[in-house]
């Protein structure tokens, strides 16, 4: 399998190392209540269909890549950079 | 005092050839990673440039200037090779001497793609990875960086405690690559 990291190029999946679902990136505010951190913390979706995930380019470039794919077909549909590249954050 | 001998980190182990291809290790001098802070990638590539003669280098490539070449080394970090780095650069970036961590290498020979094709999970080939190119990804098992040098030389590099590992992972692929001629 082959993951298209947006800053190498299209890599082995063995580079990766795969953390899960990408909820990490909106994390909810200190003050949004026990729910919200709640299902943050602990309720994850089990998706028949496209879901996020977070990859780590670990031994490419080590960037955060978010990796749009469908469970049902294997499909991978998108790679973005979790941090993008611009003028604070160099590729 | 103790005399202290300094020992490269392949000294007991290179070179070798094996199939018409060797491995030699290479002596570089300093290393120095360089990591811009935030926002501060142009301000250090133009110090660089007035520094040392090249600019930071773009992602997947190596920039070389008379003494000094300057690797791409993953996100936001370039390895300076060569000089010991310019004081002004420590003022936008983090600068680390790095200069005994690596294990560096060179692999070079006609047959050097076909020994790389064995161990590195990304296409070496010149079509597609040119001089100046360069790559983080693994060797193996390996962390590396590789770089190719010309048509026939890449430059590998692993941390220095992987030395004896590299050589072992090379030389299974030589022996490999000459068997199969």
């Amino acid at each position: 399998m082959r993951i298209i990291c947006p800053i190498c190029g299209a890599r082995d999946r063995r580079e990766y190392y795969y953390q899960g679902d990408a909820v990490a990136l909106q994390r909810p505010a200190p003050d949004a209540g026990e729910a919200a951190w709640d299902a943050y913390l602990h309720l994850r979706d089990n998706p028949a269909g496209v879901t996020r995930d977070l990859w780590y380019h670990e031994a490419g470039c080590g960037s955060w890549v978010v990796v749009t794919r469908n469970t049902v077909t294997h499909e991978v549909q998108d790679t973005v950079l979790a941090a993008p590249v611009n003028a604070d954050n160099a590729p | 005092m103790v005399e202290l001998i300094a020992r490269t980190p392949c000294q007991a182990l290179l070179p070798l050839e094996i199939g018409g291809v060797v491995v030699r290790e290479e002596d570089v001098g300093r290393l120095t990673s360089i990591m811009p802070y935030r926002g501060q990638h142009a301000a250090v590539s133009a110090t660089l440039k007035a520094a040392h003669g090249i600019e930071l280098p773009a992602p997947g490539r190596m920039y070389e200037a008379q003494c000094a070449q300057a690797i791409w080394f993953g996100r936001g970090q370039t390895m300076l090779i060569g000089p010991a780095p310019d004081a002004a650069l420590s003022r936008d970036a983090a600068l680390t001497d790095q200069s005994d961590a690596w294990a560096v290498v060179r692999l070079h020979g006609d047959s050097a793609e076909d020994v790389l094709a064995r161990l590195v999970p990304v296409d070496l080939r010149a079509a597609s990875f040119s001089c100046g190119h360069t790559a983080r990804t693994r060797l193996m098992h390996l962390a590396a960086s590789i770089t190719r040098l010309d048509d026939r030389t890449f430059r590998i590099m692993v941390f220095r405690s992987m030395a004896m590992t590299l050589v072992h992972d090379l030389k299974t692929a030589m022996e490999g690559v000459a068997a199969r001629r």
